[in-house]
């Protein structure tokens, strides 16, 4: 089991807490009417996938509820870091160079 | 249960049987209660905590206790208000009054929960059997509230004293997690 950390709760809690909503800082096109049917289909279902230093949607959904985003190695399912929601994303490659990837 | 917070706002229902009592664990269901839910934004917490009578704690998973009050930290926007049953209207109203002009959403949740009161020298070890926190005083003092799972339900903890928690449930799930909290305890009397 993964221990997240809740950066609303500032507590580390068990993974059946929280759920993974996928790839952070993907925008809504700011127009929808006005987005090509392409452009929609990436903004929906087109996702980097990444294997390695990945950054992502969490929410302490059993908890307060909030979401917030994680830095996840995704071989190693280590966590790199964790900031909240609206906090612009960090660098992927230092954090991975930090962990030694 | 004389020294825990609160204790003039969570009481044992009178009419229920006890859920469990055993030598050093018991198990009493909770008089009903006013239950609100505030999601409010930072600006209007000083007017709903003195609508409310007990400010508003920021202070993430704590409570603030007033006179027959009770206020719960949620999450960062969001807070659970206790009251006795029968202040449901006066609450209610007043705290409405005070945000009228502000964003905010004031929703009636009494009925949605049911909460027992789980005290004794093992109470933590019982709740342990479902719950995956450390209930170390030093990690979790007295007053501390959190939401969370109980096996696969999802549960509301609070510590109001040292060996003493209410535990709140959704109505349709008590019987889930009352039953199960009996079921493990039997464990308690084998050994
Ligand atoms: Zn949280």
């Amino acid at each position: 089991m993964l221990l997240v950390y809740c950066p609303h709760c500032d507590v580390e809690r068990a993974e059946t807490e929280f759920s993974c909503r996928g790839q952070a800082h993907i925008a809504r096109p700011s127009d929808p009417s006005q987005t090509s049917d392409e452009d929609w289909v990436n903004y929906l279902y087109v996702r980097a996938n990444t294997k390695g230093v990945y950054a992502e949607r969490w929410r302490h959904i059993h908890g307060c509820g909030r979401f917030f985003n994680a830095v996840r190695d995704t071989v190693s399912d280590k966590f790199l870091k964790f900031y909240k929601a609206g906090e612009s994303m960090p660098d992927l490659e230092a954090l991975a160079k930090e962990a030694g990837k | 249960m004389s020294e825990t917070l609160a204790n003039d706002l969570i009481t044992p229902d009178a009419d229920a049987a006890p859920l469990l009592s055993q030598p050093d664990v018991s198990m009493l269901k909770a008089a009903p209660i006013t239950r609100l839910s505030l999601r409010a934004r930072e600006t209007t917490l000083k007017d709903a905590g003195s609508a409310f009578g007990v400010e508003l704690p920021v202070q993430p998973m704590t409570c603030e206790i007033g006179e027959k009050r009770a206020a719960l930290w949620m999450g960062p926007d969001e807070w659970t208000l206790l009251a006795p049953a029968d202040d449901l209207k006066s609450t209610f109203d007043s705290i409405e009054g005070k945000l009228e002009a502000h964003p905010h959403a004031l929703v009636d949740i009494s009925e949605r929960s049911e909460a027992i009161i789980v005290s004794g020298e093992k109470a933590v070890w019982l709740l342990n059997t479902g719950i995956f926190i450390d209930f170390s005083l030093e990690a979790f003092p007295v007053g501390t509230i959190t939401r969370t799972i109980f096996h696969k339900s999802p549960v509301m903890v609070w510590r109001t004293g040292t060996d003493t928690f209410v535990v709140e449930a959704w109505v349709s799930f008590m019987d889930y997690v009352s039953g199960l909290l009996v079921q493990s305890a039997r464990e308690l009397e084998a050994a």
